[in-house]
Parts: structure tokens; sequence; C-alpha cells
């Protein structure tokens, strides 16, 4: 346990000389994007398609989906170049195996870093979900949490990825076929309800309809409608979680070990 | 090879670089032939958002006023929308990040000056290159449009050499704000700068949600002037406006490769 802290220290250092240009990134863009799209874009869709969202505005609708979902890119992010660069650029954890750590402590205390990054993101970006007046329930607090499962369902199997990789090449191919489509489609923009039915169950098969759900449940407080569905959510999660934590735990130390 | 005509002479059509900018052209295809699937993979980005935002969000919406204040469908109204700020997209990174790269760092420009190749011909080649790639995109994004029944008028050709100026201008003036960078955190203020112009410039919804002032403002944004220009071609709605948007784009994409190429010069041959 000592060694992940030490490691979560490591990052939180590097953090406070690099924090500057991820204001932007993390808390200004989603504002913007909640501005343009549940501000402007919902003024058309309140007019003509507000029974589809069950008599919720758009910008309700929205904001709980993009709080999952901007976590997400925040996740995904935080899980490739900093690990590609602390395995291949820099050496770093190379440098932490040279002392007391683990292998173990260089994955856990990553992805735990990565945990306390996401909390920072989602906690402010529910404040402003407070602020636009689109929460509905006190639960909205319990969006934090649930944000962060959601992103280390992300961070952590895009972890054990990364640190198979020497080059930066691949990231692309996952950010533009993985993280963009389930961005776009996973019941954020609009309700997967309006999908041709042959296409809804594919949503199961996405982390981030998961947290989605979740997240849009909590802040909107409308979770014991369906409290078995819910239950599932966070299984799911929680399980993708675990999984991949041990495999992050396993690609690392290869990487460390072996070279 | 006969020589050119006396006025071609005179005023030669380009007034800077020569034909060895091509160069620089087949060295990018063939850095590329390793790194295809990064190309392929820009031409889904707006597809994705136009089934996603269009489609599926678009079927909320219904209709919106389009140019002219008709009323047309949303999948309509947004797709020459998309394809305008991919346009920029594309333009601006492959001129500010991978510009940068190859200034700073792999150091390609200073090598390929102890070739016969010029700063202007490194300008325009790497924009010509930006160019193609954008052309790629947009034929298949124009394919596609057709396909889903958006192909509604003749205009709808010309999106491509719209589409394509888009590029050129946003392309340029990247490239010379890069040829200002120190360090890649300097790039946020790129960012700072293109990502509110992608969602606030009628991309998404008609400007008839802002107030007047700030309507104004946004009608002379660079992008507004690409997404109206593609828009009203798309719908088949051109009036004398599409020139003014024209001349703009024009005078930004010849004034940034002007910059670059006197930067060039400061930074590469003193």
């Amino acid at each position: 346990m000592a060694g992940i802290t030490r490691v979560m220290e490591h990052r939180a250092v590097q953090y406070r000389r690099t924090f500057r240009s991820s204001v932007f990134t993390s808390f200004l863009s989603p504002l913007l994007f909640l501005t343009a799209m549940g501000l402007g874009l919902g003024g058309y869709v309140d007019r003509s398609g507000g029974a589809a969202l069950g008599g919720l505005t758009y910008l309700q609708f929205l904001a709980p989906g993009l709080l999952a979902a901007t976590v997400m890119q925040s996740a995904a992010f935080e899980a490739t170049f900093p690990i590609i660069g602390g395995l291949n650029w820099q050496r770093t954890f190379h440098a932490m195996y040279a002392t007391p750590l683990s292998p173990r402590d260089v994955a856990l205390g990553n992805l735990a870093w990565m945990a306390i990054r996401l909390v920072m993101i989602s906690t402010v970006f529910t404040i402003v979900i407070v602020a636009f007046g689109a929460a509905h329930s006190p639960l909205v607090v319990l969006g934090i949490p649930v944000a962060v499962l959601t992103g280390m369902a992300f961070a952590a199997p895009i972890t054990a990825f990364s640190a198979t990789q020497r080059t930066p090449n691949r990231f692309n191919v996952i950010f533009r076929f993985g993280i963009t489509p389930l961005f776009l489609f996973s019941g954020t923009f609009f309700p997967i309800e309006t999908l041709p039915s042959y296409l809804q169950p594919i949503a199961w098969l996405s982390p981030l309809w998961h947290g989605v759900d979740l997240t849009r449940g909590l802040v909107l407080g409308t979770i014991g409608q369906h409290p078995v569905q819910m239950l599932i959510h966070v299984i799911v999660l929680a399980a993708i979680v675990a999984l991949s934590a041990w495999a992050a735990v396993v690609t690392i130390e290869r990487r460390l070990v072996k070279g | 090879m006969t020589p050119p005509s006396l006025p071609l002479r005179v005023v030669p059509p380009v007034s800077f670089g020569s034909r060895r900018a091509f160069r620089l052209i087949e060295r990018n295809l063939y850095v590329y032939r390793h790194g295809w699937l990064v190309i392929v993979s820009g031409f889904f980005e707006p597809l994705f958002y136009l089934l996603s935002i269009g489609f599926g969000l678009g079927r909320l919406v219904g209709s919106v006023p389009g140019p002219g204040g008709h009323e047309i469908p949303y999948q309509l109204f947004i797709a020459p929308a998309l394809l305008a700020s991919s346009s920029m997209n594309g333009a601006i990174t492959e001129a500010t990040l991978n510009f940068f790269f190859k200034l700073k760092y792999q150091k390609t420009f200073e090598s390929i000056l102890s070739t016969p190749l010029s700063t202007a011909d490194i300008a325009l080649g790497e924009l010509g290159w930006a160019l193609i790639r954008g052309g790629l995109y947009t034929t298949g994004f124009l394919v596609v449009m057709v396909v889903l029944g958006l192909g509604v008028s003749p205009w709808l050709l010309l999106t491509l050499p719209a589409a394509l100026l888009i590029s050129l201008a946003f392309g340029a003036v990247g490239m010379a704000a890069t040829s200002f960078m120190r360090t890649w955190q300097d790039f946020d203020l790129i960012q700072l700068v293109v990502l509110p112009m992608f969602l606030f410039s009628g991309t998404f919804y008609p400007l008839d949600a802002y107030p007047d002032a700030l309507r104004l403002l946004v009608q002379l944004t660079p992008l507004y002037q690409g997404v109206d220009l593609l828009r009203s071609l798309a719908v088949g709605i051109v009036g004398p406006t599409a020139i003014l948007h024209v001349a703009y784009l024009l005078v930004m994409g010849i004034g940034g490769l002007l910059v670059v190429s006197r930067r060039l010069d400061k930074l590469l041959l003193r």
C-alpha cells in the first residue's frame, strides 16, 4: 500500500507543474459543449422533440450523459500517453522499479492517480450541472463516484493495452474507432430507444452506456424506477475495472521485468 | 517545353514557390505508406458525427431554418457544417501539431533545405499535401451524403472546391501561427480558438438562437464563412454572400501563406 501512495505522490508532483494545460481540456471544453449542445441546440430539440425525452428538457437529458462521456475521454487520454511515456520515453517506471517499488505498485499507483484526476474532473462538471439547474435530486452527489467508476472502466483496460505498445501509433485508432463512436452512440446525445430496435441491444455492450444510464438515474433522481438494471450497471462496470486492473498489473510487470 | 505566355511571365499565377513543391508531396506519400490507417481513420470522424447528431438526435430536432429562412431537415442542415468543420480540423491538425514536429524535432525542413527546394516550396508542398488529404475526405463524405439521400442540389458538386478552400485558409493560417510557437503548451491557444468556433459558428444550430450583437460576431469568424458557404451550396440556395465568403477565405489563405514563407526564411535560413 505504501508503494502505491509513493507512485501517486510522483504523479501529483508532476501534475502540479503541468496542470495549467489540463484546465482547458478537462474543465473548459465540457462547459462549452454543454452550452452549445444543451442550451443552443437544446432550444430546437425542446421545440419539437421533447416527448421522446420523457418530459425532460434537452439540457437535463444531456448533462449527466455528457458527464460520464467526458470522464471517459479524459480517462482514455490519461491511460495512453502518460503510460507509454513512463515506459518508453522518460522511462520513469523503470526508475521506480529500481527502488523498493514493485511493478504492482507502479500499475496500481498510476491507476489510483487516474481515479483522483477523474474525481477532480467529475466534481467540477457536477458543480456546472447544478449551476445550470440541470440536477433534479440530491443524489447528484453520487454521480461523481459513478462517473469515476465509468472512467476507470476505460482507464484500466487502456492502461493494460498501452503497456504493450512501444509507439503511440495505435492510440489514434483507439480514439477514432473506440472512444469517438462510444461518445456519440451510447445514449449521451439521444436516448437509445430512438435507435432502430435491432441496434438497441448493442448499447449493452458499451461500457459507456452503462455509465451514462446510471449517472442519468442519479442526477435526475429516477434511479428507483429500474433498481435491477442500475445494479447490473454497477456490477458490469466494477467487473471491468477489477479484471482489467489485474491485466494492467500483468502487462506493466512484463514490460518492467523483461524490458 | 514551350515558354509561358507574356502575361504569365509578368504576373505568375503563384508568385512564389515552384514545381519542386511536388517533391515534398511525394515525400509525404512515402512517409504515410506505413501510416495509412491514420489517414483512413480521418474519414470516419465526420461520418460518426453525421450519423449520431444528424440522424440520431436529428429525429428529435425535426426541421430548422436553413439558408434564406427555408425550413430544411436537420440532417441536411448539419451535414455541410460537419464537412466544413472537419475540413478545418484536418487542416489545423496537419498544419499545427504535425508541422511543429517536423519543424522543431524531426528537423525535416532543415534537411529539405539542403536540396534545391526553397522555404516557399516547403510551405506550398505541405499545404498541397494537406489539401490532397482534405480532398480525399471531402469526396468520401459527399458520396456518403448522396447515399443517405442528402444530395438535393447539383450545387453540391461545388462543395468539393469550397471545402478545399476552407482547408487552404485554415491550413495556411495554422502554419503561420505554428511558426510563432515555442512549446507544445502554446498549442492550447489554438484549441482555445478552434473548439469554440466548432461549437458556436452555426454548426449545430441556426444563428437566430443568438442576440444580434453576438450573431454579428459569429458571422465574422472564418468557420462561419465556410459553414454558410457549404450549407448554401448543399441546399442549392446560393446568393451573392457566397462570393464574399470565398473572398474572405482566399484572402486568409494567401495571407497565411505569405507569412509562413517569410517566417520559414527567418527560422531556417538565418
